[in-house]
């Protein structure tokens, strides 16, 4: 393939500044030693990081928001790792209405997902709770798991479990020995990319949560819609360099494009 | 009873007749090959006797015991997949060692087995390797390596050299036929590949839709093809629709589009048949009393040449050993003619339905 | 893997989702048809007279063709931008590949509320590009954009695209490059190329990301609420609204299931549209 002309050159350059420039602008105001938005900054101070200590609420949700991610992608995981079994390999009638089930909450509006965990929550009694929000997330983040397993899954060797049965290995032993070290970086991949997802999450988490569950978007967000200030920069870096750890890392597992394409391909 | 006995094997996939009513011996120590085009139901009858498979009906019994009620995983048999179906996550060493280890055999054993399979293979050197780094050939020979250790009573080869290319194929002919005799293991392979069935087996079955054909040796298959699917199957065969017209104690004539042949005496009622030909077995001769024809194409292949030669029966393919000369060319005119015992009189074949 | 055991596998996941997805929505759809009375709350009596309300209100067709109209503009604007930068990136070397993939698909990793953040901070009257215009001398008075749908839709292109490249790349890689070679062959020069082989071949790509883009687009949430605040309202903030300061929840859930309705007839009408039309040829 013939190399990409100086239109393309220029294209992709303007195109990177497109997308980083919101992201290099909130970085960069959070430096600022004045108490005001200034870009660039007209000097480096961690004057604002500091004051993030100062903010018992935004540290608070900040450790909702990691718990919750980190409890509803387990939970979505365990769920999704049969599930995705069954569908991947299963012959069986429902097949179809069953992936199109797990991977519905990609389809449905997040609006419309909120007021009806809301209404569903609210009912039972369970608004506001932490459990309440796991369990909704796990839903939301299901179909980012349940692709990447699908894929790994639909992806395995049949003839590689029949090898290790011929051996003398019972299911649950070429289940743990064969199956799963062979999809696991999927399992992974899915783990972290449902992660991310939950620990983002605003839409449906602005209708469900109360004070003392307010996660750090929801806390973010009715900060912002108040007043914009570097504190709120501030704290957005610390998201983006925790966000950036985690990508870099998952890159170097299994590669960010195969993550969000979630095709078993390279 | 023989060693491995398979009887009345049958596989129904709905109405579909995936293997019909298989019976066959395999003598303990011999390599049997099961050939045939694809969907034949080779690979159906492999998946059977490896317990992947449920047949229908019928039974197989293995030096006595009966399988029927026995789970893959207790049956011990050694099996290499086509697509070698290595762990890919273990070395070469651990892959060899997994089915050991499943058998809870004690670690010092478990190493000197593994070290002497791999030995046998010719792969010690590579032992701590992953599959990921290594060449088709090597990879094959984990596999097969991986079968053997746990000493299985049965040895099931699924196309196991259909993955390699044509040069490394051939090789690891000689180096299968020497492993499985080496090991002396019970052997069951199965193939579309008439070459490779050929080179590897004692015994040769050639199975259609679900049937079998013919049963024998390599030689035999070769050289005495009951039908004319079989012929064609293996080898090259000239096959010309013919009219058996009159046989004696010495020998039969059929007529093909207006001549006379002569053949060795068959059993067959007179009427429609089919005679075949191999066409390394066609001579070209000089004198006029034999069948003209003439050349239409040559292809050189080296070792030999093939030679298109139109004739009053038909086009005629004719195989020529390259001996330092120039065949006749396109378009010379040639007299062909073949000793009577090389012409197989065979019946007419009626096309069976499936379901 | 026999049925039984399939759905015994998929059984805890099947609870959930029933339990939690499946009844909540049902319930939301029986409460679109409640009533509400600022005194009373909800009541359980069941009319129309909410879709009513909605139907016959301009000011919500007036928010409803608004939120089509930003997701339609953001989709165009987003295959505009994306299917050539998804040709480029197939084009690069494996190094610079993957500094683009991960400049393409990092922020998406990143929140939405961050991300518009960034875009407040630079289109803010006092905002990062207002105050370089002005520093310019290219302007003397600050471009309204903040509280704009051209402000919304800016925003919404950057969370979006990342979408549309992955979809127009991934049918690129689909893509045989020989053919390619074959037109260059046969005389064609690299617009030709483009227009001809490359670009029909990675329609479906196009109309796959479009769908993704128009339907998200159309029931964001976070974009416009931080950059249309409460003076240009869309779908999914009026939604918000309803529920969380009117209180009204039955007239909140017929405006979200109008919603839900729109997106799943654009999107099963889309595929149906784009199934005929290629299905021959992308079989």
């Amino acid at each position: 393939m013939k190399p990409n002309g100086s239109f393309a050159k220029l294209f992709s350059v303007l195109f990177a500044l497109f997308m980083l420039a919101p992201i290099i602008v909130v970085v960069g105001v959070s430096f600022t030693p004045t108490g005001y938005l200034e870009f660039p900054p007209s000097g480096i101070s961690l004057r604002w990081f500091r004051e993030i200590l100062n903010h018992p609420d935004f540290i608070a949700a900040g450790w909702v928001s990691l718990k919750l991610g980190f409890a509803s992608a387990c939970v979505a995981t365990v769920l999704s790792l049969p599930a995705a079994l069954a569908i991947g390999r299963g012959r069986f009638r429902g097949r179809e209405a069953l992936q199109s089930l797990f991977l519905s909450p990609l389809m449905v509006p997040t609006v419309v997902l909120g007021i009806a965990f809301l209404r569903f929550l609210t009912l039972v009694g369970l608004n506001g709770t932490f459990f309440g929000l796991m369990l909704c997330h796990a839903i939301i983040i299901t179909p980012f798991i349940l692709r990447l397993v699908l894929a790994a899954v639909i992806g395995l060797d049949r003839s590689v479990e029949m090898a290790a049965t011929s051996l003398g290995a019972s299911g649950w032993t070429v289940f743990r020995r064969i199956t799963l070290p062979a999809i696991i970086p999927g399992v992974i991949g899915g783990w972290v990319l449902a992660f991310i997802t939950s620990f983002d999450e605003l839409t449906v988490t602005v209708f469900i949560v109360d004070p003392s569950t307010t996660t750090l978007p929801v806390r973010l967000f009715s900060h912002i819609s108040q007043t914009t200030d570097p504190l709120v920069a501030s704290i957005s870096t610390v998201a983006i360099l925790f966000t950036v750890v985690l990508m870099l890392f998952v890159d170097r597992l299994y590669g960010l494009d195969r993550l969000l394409i979630g095709e078993g391909k390279r | 009873m023989a060693f491995l006995e398979l009887q009345g094997l049958t596989k129904l996939y709905n109405h579909f007749v995936a293997v019909s009513n298989f019976d066959l011996k395999v003598d303990k120590g011999s390599f049997v090959s099961l050939l045939g085009p694809s969907g034949c139901g080779k690979t159906t009858t492999l998946q059977m006797i490896a317990g992947f498979t449920e047949p229908s009906s019928g039974s197989i019994f293995l030096n006595g015991k009966d399988l029927s009620n026995i789970p893959a995983r207790k049956r011990g048999l050694g099996i290499v997949f086509q697509s070698y179906a290595l762990f890919m996550h273990m070395t070469v060493a651990e892959n060899v060692a997994f089915g050991l280890e499943m058998r809870k055999i004690d670690r010092s054993e478990r190493d000197r087995r593994v070290a002497d399979t791999l030995e046998l293979v010719h792969l010690a050197h590579l032992a701590d390797r992953y599959p990921v780094a290594m060449s088709g050939g090597q990879r094959q020979r984990v596999a097969l390596a991986r079968a053997l250790v746990i000493e299985p009573e049965l040895l099931l080869l699924d196309e196991p050299l259909s993955n390699l290319d044509a040069k490394l194929r051939e090789e690891m002919q000689l180096e299968l036929r020497r492993i499985q005799q080496e090991a002396g293991v019970t052997t069951v392979m199965v193939t579309h590949d008439q070459s490779e069935a050929m080179a590897l087996s004692d015994s040769v079955v050639v199975m259609e839709n679900g049937k079998i054909r013919q049963e024998a040796t390599p030689f035999d298959v070769y050289e005495t093809p009951t039908s004319p699917f079989v012929s064609n199957f293996l080898g090259k065969s000239n096959n010309m629709r013919a009219e058996l017209i009159s046989q004696t104690p010495d020998g039969a004539i059929v007529e093909c589009n207006g001549i006379r042949l002569e053949s060795d005496p068959v059993s067959l009622p007179q009427g429609p048949v089919v005679v075949a030909i191999r066409p390394e077995r066609i001579e070209i001769a000089s004198s006029a009393t034999d069948i003209p024809g003439r050349v239409t194409e040559r292809v050189f292949l080296g070792s030999q040449w093939l030679l298109k030669v139109e004739t009053g029966l038909g086009e005629l393919l004719v195989t020529r050993r390259n001996t330092g000369h120039r065949e006749a060319a396109p378009g010379d005119q040639v007299f062909l003619n073949w000793d009577r015992r090389h012409l197989r009189i065979l019946p007419v074949e009626q096309k069976v339905s499936r379901t | 893997m026999t049925g039984q055991r399939s759905w015994s596998l998929s059984a805890p996941a099947l609870a959930l989702f029933g339990v939690l997805l499946v009844v909540p929505l049902i319930m939301t759809f029986v409460l679109s048809f409640n009533s509400f009375d600022f005194y009373e709350g909800i009541s359980n009596d069941i009319s129309l007279a909410n879709y009513k309300e909605v139907l016959g209100d301009s000011y919500f067709y007036e928010i409803f063709a608004r939120t089509f109209a930003i997701a339609l503009a953001t989709t165009v604007i987003c295959a505009i931008i994306g299917v050539p930068q998804a040709y480029f990136l197939n084009r690069m070397t494996p190094f610079w590949r993957s500094v683009m993939v991960l400049v393409t698909l990092g922020p998406l990793l990143i929140s939405v509320v961050v991300r518009t953040l960034g875009w407040a901070i630079l289109l803010g009257n006092k905002g990062v590009i207002n105050t370089a215009l002005t520093d310019f001398g290219l302007i003397e008075r600050p471009v309204k954009m903040m509280y704009t749908s051209g402000g919304i839709v800016l925003a919404l292109v950057h969370v979006m695209i990342p979408f549309m490249v992955l979809a127009v790349w991934a049918s690129l890689q689909r893509q045989d490059p020989a053919t390619e070679a074959a037109a260059e062959s046969l005389g064609a020069g690299p617009v030709v190329i483009f227009r001809r082989v490359v670009f029909p071949q990675v329609i479906p790509g196009i109309l796959s990301g479009s769908l993704i883009v128009f339907s998200l687009s159309a029931s964001a949430f976070a974009t416009p609420a931080i950059l249309g605040g409460r003076r240009i309202k869309v779908v999914s903030t009026t939604v918000y609204d309803e529920f969380m300061n009117t209180l009204n929840w039955p007239l909140g859930a017929a405006i979200a299931m109008l919603l839900l309705l729109a997106v799943l007839v654009i999107m099963v009408s889309w595929n149906r549209l784009v199934e005929r039309r290629y299905s021959e040829v992308f079989a």
